[in-house]
Formats: structure tokens, sequence, C-alpha cells
């Protein structure tokens, strides 16, 4: 490259304050094979960039430095002012002079001495360049969604109400997720079934959403646009295009004391059986765990010792022999929202960071509940029917004790994060509580309350004005049993005293923490996630539902603690990236990509290893006869993100990152 | 300040983390020595521990790598791959006659403005103090010194 062009901007004073523009162009104009160097108090302005467009054509340039701002900044800006003006916009490369020049030295004369440096290493640089052409990459315009909760409901709903085909993988054997374990909803208190289970239903007869449900993600291959996701359909034991759901089976099953995970252990299951009846599919599952055949089977023994549900089953449908099959599905967009569990007092040693609350007795006095337990008690469909009772005794509580921030915001036991929803889902159950129990009294250690929301905050003082809650801020020390009763021990901050209250029952508001398996899922999709497992966003603010890995998008709280208002605005958030996503049938992408020399390239296949894509593929050359000549590595252009880790670790130095040659590099260095 | 030695120090810093830190550091106006010119990549990944020695062959007189943090990495794994190759070069530069404490490895993410600052600050007094790098010696002048302490 011979013809190039400097251009040094003043950003009105911004640079030109600390850093002498004018003997910056003029030394970079000196430079060999730099034939025009000018500069211009606003070169983002129009009239700026008027001049960048005459001078490429008037003097022909093959190259344009522009030394500016930071190219985050505007380099998008000068490299269409150079493609508008015929010039390839990848010759047109800028220097920061003002984010890492002007606005951070004082001394004129040693930042003008570094401009200088700064514009020679991009001048250096430069004459590498070469011209470069968008990548165009098909996409398949249907999309997966993984998680069946009210997040993937509403993303999967809002696809293909978009007129996209989608894929909802649900790894339990019904969608709906913890919303449908809710009695009611904050603020408004309306009836979480009520209005979930009609979504389901819509989910289940939608043309273009195709239901996997008992499934799970194997693995993902593939780049934005062109996934192919590998998908385990976990065995039901119950064959799904035979079942009709009319539960013979369950009401035969002689095992019906298995503690539900529905009900959250306080209520029991039959070992086939769905989870609850409004289940979409309404199709059961076998727990090969409980079941009397599988743990004959599993013990070796010959004789059948059950099978009452093959029984029993009028369409055949009950298959002791499946085996888990798998599917493999290819799909352009992937939306994640597994959503999160609540933090196990009683499992804490599964992380070593969470230190657990022994002191709460949870797991050792029965009447000491989690949030999700009580929702169980609270709800019309759950196992006393809704009557709030004593799991112990089944006495109705006349004093409930709620504890909020357990694991959340505790550094020492549990975890510095808020989980944001337990302010209002405690307020909520103290209303559900005074709506049902009278005479019942409910009391709240808190620590702050947070209830930033539409709507919320007003809630929160219904919970203490009209349902006579009392709040107290302070944390509890101790619970332990007194007889009949739990004694709370508990320091009142505001008045500055100890409480010791005698309570029926105690509700801990646990933390909100990603599902299990959260890491593995995200290592198949190249997501990266934060210390707690949750999932990262590309930027907090201005890209919160996409991911660093393109086509990978985010609702709900598989990225932090979220509730359902939050949930579904992000999952209608993703869809309408993976709808934008699918208006095109060809995708452009930065060509800044990793390219492998054929000549010198030995396939020793190092650069495959280190791909933190997997988009170094193997490729076999032949000569004219079809005889192996050899095999050597091959990028996916669609897949390649273009870091350069391949490029640094190739010892035969055969692979080359376009923008950032060992040429271009080197060519800056020798600038020094 | 002028009888100080003033030396020349490269950056190789990874576009996500630090340069976008390096860049709020400018938008702060945090003000910090003019030593360090920085050398934009993709990610620590694609840094050759050769554009290192290079550019003390070419008159540098300190290096500075650093990129996003351990977990934050743009391209998820690159940041990893490049801590591997450093710590094993951080071995080699010794033997290739460059003083370790002539090269600053550090993690700076794009809202640590304020680190980058340090980390240039602390490098460029670092350097500072060891003075200008020498060019490898010569074998001949090696081989002299080894026979002296034979």
């Amino acid at each position: 490259m011979s013809r190039i062009g400097v251009f040094i901007c003043h950003c009105g004073e911004n640079i030109g304050r600390t850093v002498d523009c004018a003997r910056v162009a003029q030394s970079l104009g000196d430079l060999p094979g730099v034939v025009h160097s000018v500069d211009y108090k606003y070169m983002c302005s129009d009239p700026g960039q008027v001049l960048i467009k005459q001078a490429i054509q008037e003097k022909n340039l093959d190259g344009i430095v522009v030394g500016a701002c930071s190219p985050h900044m505007h380099e998008k800006t000068f490299r269409k002012a150079a493609a508008s003006a015929g010039l390839n916009p990848f010759l047109c490369e800028m220097a920061n002079l003002r984010e890492h020049c002007s606005w951070i030295h004082e001394d004129r004369e040693l930042a003008t001495e570094k401009a200088i440096a700064l514009g020679r290493f991009i001048v250096e640089k430069i004459k590498y360049n070469r011209p470069l052409s968008t990548i165009y990459i098909p996409v398949e315009r249907r999309a997966l969604v993984i998680g069946g909760g009210i997040a993937g409901i509403q993303a999967a709903l809002d696809i293909a109400d978009g007129g996209r085909d989608v894929i909802l993988v649900e790894k339990e054997s019904s969608i709906g997720g913890h919303m449908s374990q809710l009695s009611e909803t904050f603020p408004t208190l309306d009836c979480s079934q009520c209005i979930l289970t009609p979504r389901m239903v819509e989910v289940a007869q939608h043309p273009r959403i195709k239901l996997l449900a008992y499934s799970e993600v194997e693995s993902v291959d593939g780049y934005i646009g062109n996934f192919q996701v590998k998908i385990r359909r976990k065995a039901r034991s119950v064959d799904e295009t035979k079942c009709n759901g009319c539960g013979e089976c369950q009401k035969n099953c002689p095992n019906k004391k298995i503690p539900s995970e529905f009900d959250q252990g306080l209520g029991t299951r039959t070992a086939i059986y769905v989870p609850f009846p409004q289940a979409v599919p309404n199709i059961p599952v076998i727990d090969r765990a409980s079941c009397a055949l599988f743990r004959g089977r599993a013990k070796g023994v010959k004789k059948v010792v059950c099978g009452k549900c093959a029984e029993v089953c009028g369409r055949n449908a009950v298959d002791f022999d499946q085996q888990d099959s798998f599917v493999t599905e290819k799909v352009g967009a992937i939306v994640v929202a597994t959503g999160y569990q609540l933090y196990s007092i009683g499992k804490s040693q599964e992380l070593d960071i969470l230190r657990g609350y022994g002191e709460y007795g949870y797991g050792t006095i029965p009447d000491v509940i989690d949030g999700l337990q009580f929702e169980r008690l609270a709800s019309a469909s759950g196992p006393t029917g809704g009557k709030i009772l004593r799991p112990s005794d089944g006495k109705e509580p006349k004093k409930i004790v709620f504890l909020q921030c357990i694991g959340s915001r505790d550094p020492a036991k549990g975890i510095e994060y808020c989980s944001k929803i337990c302010c209002m889902y405690v307020a909520k159950h103290t209303m559900l509580y005074h709506h049902k129990v009278h005479d019942g009294k409910a009391v709240v250690f808190y620590m702050d309350i947070r209830a930033g929301g539409k709507g919320y905050d007003e809630f929160v003082r219904r919970a203490i004005e009209e349902s006579h809650a009392l709040y107290l801020r302070g944390r509890v020390s101790r619970l332990s049993r007194d007889g009949d009763v739990i004694r709370v021990q508990g320091f009142d901050t505001l008045s500055g005293e100890p409480v010791v209250i005698n309570a029926d029952m105690v509700v801990l508001a646990t933390a909100m923490r990603p599902q299990p398996g959260i890491a593995a899922l995200a290592q198949k999709l190249s997501v990266s996630y934060d210390q707690h497992g949750f999932l990262n966003e590309a930027h907090p603010k201005l890209r919160p539902v996409e991911t660093n890995t393109a086509g990978v998008f985010l609702a709900g709280a598989c990225q932090s603690p979220r509730d359902i208002p939050d949930s579904v605005a992000m999952a209608s958030a993703t869809a309408s990236k993976v709808l934008g996503l699918f208006s095109k049938e060809l995708l452009e992408r930065e060509p800044l990509i990793a390219r492998v020399d054929r000549m010198t390239c030995t396939g020793c296949f190092h650069c495959e290893r280190v791909c933190p894509y997997g988009a170094v593929e193997r490729k076999t050359l032949t000569d004219s006869k079809g005889r192996i000549i050899k095999v050597i590595a091959e990028v996916n252009q669609g897949v390649c993100q273009g870091c350069g880790t391949c490029q640094a670790t190739c010892p035969s130095k055969s692979v080359e990152l376009d923008g950032f040659t060992d040429e271009q590099i080197y060519a800056a260095v020798n600038a020094i | 300040m002028s009888d100080l030695f003033e030396p020349n120090i490269v950056a190789f810093v990874c576009n996500w983390c630090t340069y976008t830190g390096a860049d709020l550091a400018g938008t702060s106006r945090l003000t910090m020595a003019p030593n360090v010119r920085i050398i934009r990549l993709p990610c620590t990944g694609r840094i050759d521990t050769l554009f290192i020695l290079k550019a003390f062959e070419r008159g540098a007189d300190g290096v500075i790598v650093s990129g996003c943090h351990p977990a934050d990495c743009h391209y998820t794994a690159g940041n990893y791959h490049a801590r591997r190759r450093f710590a094993v070069f951080r071995e080699l530069m010794e033997f290739a006659g460059i003083d370790p404490q002539r090269v600053t490895f550090s993690w700076v993410s794009a809202s640590e403005g304020g680190k980058w600052a340090e980390v240039v600050n602390n490098a460029t007094e670092q350097v500072r103090r060891l003075g200008p790098f020498q060019k490898y010696p010569s074998p001949a002048a090696h081989a002299g010194e080894i026979a002296c302490k034979s």
C-alpha cells in the first residue's frame, strides 16, 4: 500500500488542547507511503467526512488513517465514509488520539510525541491491510427454546406467532416451570395457574411449536443461523403417541407414598405420575427409581414384581423397555430460559461458597419451610387444598414468622446478590395468610424492603396496613423447637431490642439460584456465566438479552433473579431479536476471521484444541486422482469469531487472522 | 522531570476489556504517564509471545500485556490460553536476556479505567527504575561472562 492518507482530528478542543495536531499531521505526512496528511477541527462532522471522501478520490488513496477518538466510537463512521468514496472499508483504520492520549496527559510536548507514535503504528499497520468483503451466511429460520417455564413459554409463543417454527425443550415431564407451583402472584394476587395454564395449552396446540417435554439438550454444534442441536428424549416408559392421559395407571399404581416434587415434598404422588393435573403434555412418566418393577429389575429379580399400570392401560401405552432416544434439530437461534432453583439450606454442602444455616433447623424442624412450600400450602390445588396447615401436625398456625434474605445478601454464609423477588413474595404470603387465617399473625424479619416496580411498594404497604403484618427490621440468630412451637430469637434493630417470638411455623425466603447443570449447558452453548452460575448477557445495559455467542439469547431467571413480569418482558425481547434475525435470508458478518494457509498447514490441529468455538474443521486434501495428500485445518467462516488464539498457537504460522495478521502487528511493533 | 529517564513501553491489549477500560480512563480524564503506547488486538489469546520479544528488539524498554479477567473473556477462553502461554513465557524471559520485571501482565476489565491508570503508572515507574533496556548481550560477551564465572 503506497498511497496512504492521514486525517488528524482536533475534536474541537478535545484533542487539540494537549496535542499539536498540525505537527502530528506533518510528522506522519513525512512517513514513506503517506501521500496526503491533513488536520481538521471535526473529522466526524459532515464537512470532515467530505474532506476524507474528496481526498480518497482526488489523490487515489488506497488506505486511510484517521487519528481521532476511540475506534469503538467512530470506526464505523469512517469506514462507511471510506466505502462511500469507493475504498474498501477495511482499508480504513483509526489511531486513538483522544481517549488514549489527549484526555489522559497534560504535557503538550509528550502528548504530541505519543500521538505521533500512535499514528505511526497505524500507518505502518495499514500498509499490510487487505481489502476484505462482508461474509454472508444462510439462516435456518427455526428457533430452539430451552426451558418451558413462563419465560420459555412466552418466547416460544411470540416466535411462533411471528410465523417461525419453534422447538421447545423441557427437562421435566410437563411445561409450566415454577410459575405453575405458585398460588397467587404479586402485585395483583391473580391466580397463577389461571393465567398460566391457558398459555401452556396454547403451546401444546400451536401448529408452529414442537414441544419436546422430558428432554434435555445433549450437544450444540454450529453457529448463528446454523446450529445443530442434539436432544436427548428421556425414556418416559410411556408411549406419547398412544397415551391419551386418562389417568387409570396413576389410580392403580400401588406405590402412592412418594414425596411429590411438585408439592415440594409436602404431598405425595405415585410412581407413574403427572406432576400436576393440568400438566402439558398430560402424559405420565414412570419414576424408575421408585417403581417396584424397575427396582426389581435393577436388583436382578427375574419375576415381574408389578406392572399394574400396563395391565390397566387400555391403549397399551406403558412401555417398560423404552430407552432414551436422540433427535437432531437444525435451528438458527437459541433462547435459553432455564430459570432458577431455590437455595436449599438443607443441602448446603453442594456448593462450598454456601455455608448454610444450621441454626435455622431446616429439614430438622418440620414446621420450618421455604417460600415455595408455602406457595403449595396456599395453593387451591396444593396438598392441603389451599388451607394453611402445619406439616408436622396439620394444625392451623396462628403465628407465622417469615425470614427474608436467607442466603441472599449474605457473603459470609450465602451469596452476596439480592434475590429480588423475596420482599414481594413474603408480602404476598402475609396477605394470603391473613386472607385464610383471619386471627393469625404474620411477623416478617427483613433487612431492607426492596419493592421497586409498578404497584410493588403499594403492595407491601397493603400487607403491613391492611393485612397487619408486623415487619421487624433485623435478623434472626436461632430457631429452636420448644415443645409445640418454634422459638425465634432475633433482634429488632430499629428499637435496639432482642426479640423472642414463639411461632407455629417459620417460612424462609431462600435465595434464587440458577438451575443445577447450568454450567454444563453454558459450556455447550459457549456462553459465559458469572461466579454464581447466572449466564452473562452481552452488555448489561444495551444488550441485555443477547449473549456474546451470536444467535444465543437469554430470557428469565437464568440470567439473574427475575420476577414474572421481568421474565416475560425478557422473553418477548428475545423473541423480537430472534424474529429480527429471521427476517433476513442471509446474515452479514464482519470478515475479521481466521484463514488457514493450505500450503504450510501441517495438520497438527493445535488450533482445533484452542478454538473456543469449535470453528476449526478437518479437511482432507486429495490430488486429481483422489489420493490423499494431507489432512489440514480449515476455519468455518460462520463459526469463527476472530479471537486469533489459533494464530498465536499455530507452530507453523499457517493461520492468519484478517485485520490482525502477523504482518500487520509486526509492522506496528517495528514502528516503535 | 527532564533528566528522568522516559521509558518507551508498548501495551498489547485486548479489544473488549482492556482497550475499552483504557477508553474509560480517557473519558474519566484520569491523568497517567505518557510512556505507554497501546497496540490493539482482538484478544489476549491472539498475542504471540514473539510480539513481546520483537518489541524489545525494536527498542521498547517495557511491555504490558493485559486483557479480560479470567472467566470474562469476550471469546470465552482466549485469555486462559494467553495465561498458560505467558506462564511458560515468563520462565523463558530471563533466558532470552529480559528482566521479567520489564513485562507486566494484568487483567483490566472494561469498567476498570482506574486500574488501567494504575497499571500504566506502576509499569512506567518500574521500568524507569530498571533503566533503558540493553539489547541482548552479544554471544561473545556472554561467553566471556561464563568463562569468568568458571
